[in-house]
């Protein structure tokens, strides 16, 4: 057994898996420190892949199984990376981890992986993923860096879902493909400027305007 | 020459990197506060983005694609080497950033100071495996993928810069409490972006 195994189970011995402290680490990013909205992170994605749902839904899936995997790993090989060539080893795990994201999806979900083209490559460089190695996983044990990266990746999805629920609903007049309003028997003409990268830009603004008033959060500049 | 003038206004203009593909937007969110580093970022995007496009054209010509090996002998003729693309693309990159950190930290130490966690960042912001990614869509030559990273590069600095100089102004404005700061910003983006929508009109 290794020496950061070993560590893990000491760990694990001195708090309990959930302790008060572990459960922050999963629920601040849904809201005070979401990587989108307070972070400034990730957002290059969150406005190309949300005109639908579906792929909004498995782009999130995909990026929190990356950010969590690779923070773990980060985090046990944290002692044995030299500082200098620090990025190239998380980039290399982290592409490792998106490689195979990028198969399964190829395999399973052919037509949604055609949908995000581009965009599950650019999960290597998507900041969230490294913006947590480098704050978090590089100085922390690995079960509380699985939980900050389940965390953001959740905090991550949540928005990506809000974004695409409103383009996808204004834009088409569909939510996960069904015609909502169709299906009540209203006729809808859908609004193209919803389905520009631009429109999205505009959404993400008024989130972070709700989101902000209600938990109080303001930058002082 | 022709062609290469229409690589570069339509890479810097029409499929800007930030307005028509949003490519690249966390440092360009984060950066923009000031015209001074805004102009920095951008140039180190233009650096690292022009050198690493022909780079990985190169990789990608002679390593990655199928049959591309034949150059060392005729045996690797079958070798289809292009599912590694990802992982030899960004360590291309993050080699050509982590030699740019090098040099702004020995040549310019403020500069330096200044762009923070940013620098180390570039490897990831996504508009410089962007480029190399839409550089492989696309039938390029060697001359014409180099132009096109420059220009890419040319674009973001220009968005970026354009982005600071309206939010240094934006301070003499009344904006909402919760909506100051980033709220404001991403609202101001994507009219911005309305904007550059105008040239898509022009075809060369």
């Amino acid at each position: 057994m290794s020496a950061e195994a070993v560590e893990v189970i000491k760990e694990q011995k001195a708090e309990p898996l959930f302790s008060k402290k572990n459960r922050k680490l999963l629920s601040n990013p849904l809201d005070i420190d979401n990587p989108i909205t307070v972070q400034v992170l990730g957002i290059c994605s969150a406005l190309a892949v949300t005109t639908q749902l579906k792929p909004a839904f498995v782009m999130s899936l995909g990026l929190t199984i990356v950010t969590a995997s690779s923070n773990t790993v980060i985090s046990l090989m944290r002692n044995s990376i030299p500082s200098r060539i620090r990025i190239i080893v998380q980039l290399a795990v982290v592409s490792l981890w998106v490689i195979l994201v990028d198969q399964l999806l190829k395999a399973y979900v052919y037509d949604v992986s055609k949908q995000l083209s581009v965009f599950v490559g650019l999960i290597i460089t998507n900041c969230i993923v490294m913006g947590r190695l480098e704050a978090y996983a590089m100085g922390n044990k690995p079960w509380p860096s699985f939980l900050d990266g389940l965390g953001n990746g959740v905090g991550y999805g949540l928005i990506l879902m809000s974004v695409a629920f409103f383009r996808e609903l204004l834009g088409a007049g569909s939510l996960f493909g069904f015609k909502v309003f169709e299906s009540v028997g209203l006729h809808y003409q859908g609004n193209g400027l919803m389905l520009l990268p631009a429109g999205a830009c505009v959404i993400i603004g008024v989130i972070i305007w709700i989101q902000r008033a209600i938990n109080g959060y303001r930058e002082s500049h | 020459m022709e062609n290469l003038i229409n690589i570069g206004v339509r890479s810097i203009f029409i499929e800007n990197m930030i307005f028509a593909y949003f490519l690249g937007m966390c440092s360009f969110l984060a950066i923009s506060k000031k015209v001074t580093t805004a102009f920095g970022l951008g140039v180190a995007v233009v650096f690292v983005l022009g050198l690493t496009v022909p780079i990985n054209w190169l990789v990608q010509n002679y390593v990655l694609t199928g049959g591309a090996l034949a150059w060392i002998s005729p045996s690797f003729a079958n070798v289809d080497l292009s599912f590694l693309q990802f992982i030899v693309f960004i360590s291309v990159i993050a080699a050509v950033v982590q030699l740019t950190e090098m040099a702004v930290e020995k040549f310019s130490p403020a500069l330096y100071g200044t762009l923070g966690i940013f620098l180390p960042l570039i490897a990831v912001n996504c508009s410089i495996l962007g480029g190399a990614l839409f550089m492989v869509g696309r039938p390029y030559n060697f001359v014409e993928a180099s132009v096109y990273g420059f220009g890419s590069g040319i674009g973001w600095l220009l968005a970026i810069v354009a982005l600071a100089g309206v939010r240094e102004k934006m301070k003499y404005s009344n904006v909402p409490g919760p909506l100051k700061g980033l709220g404001i910003t991403f609202i101001l983006v994507g009219l911005m972006s309305f904007g550059f929508l105008s040239f898509l009109g022009f075809s060369l």
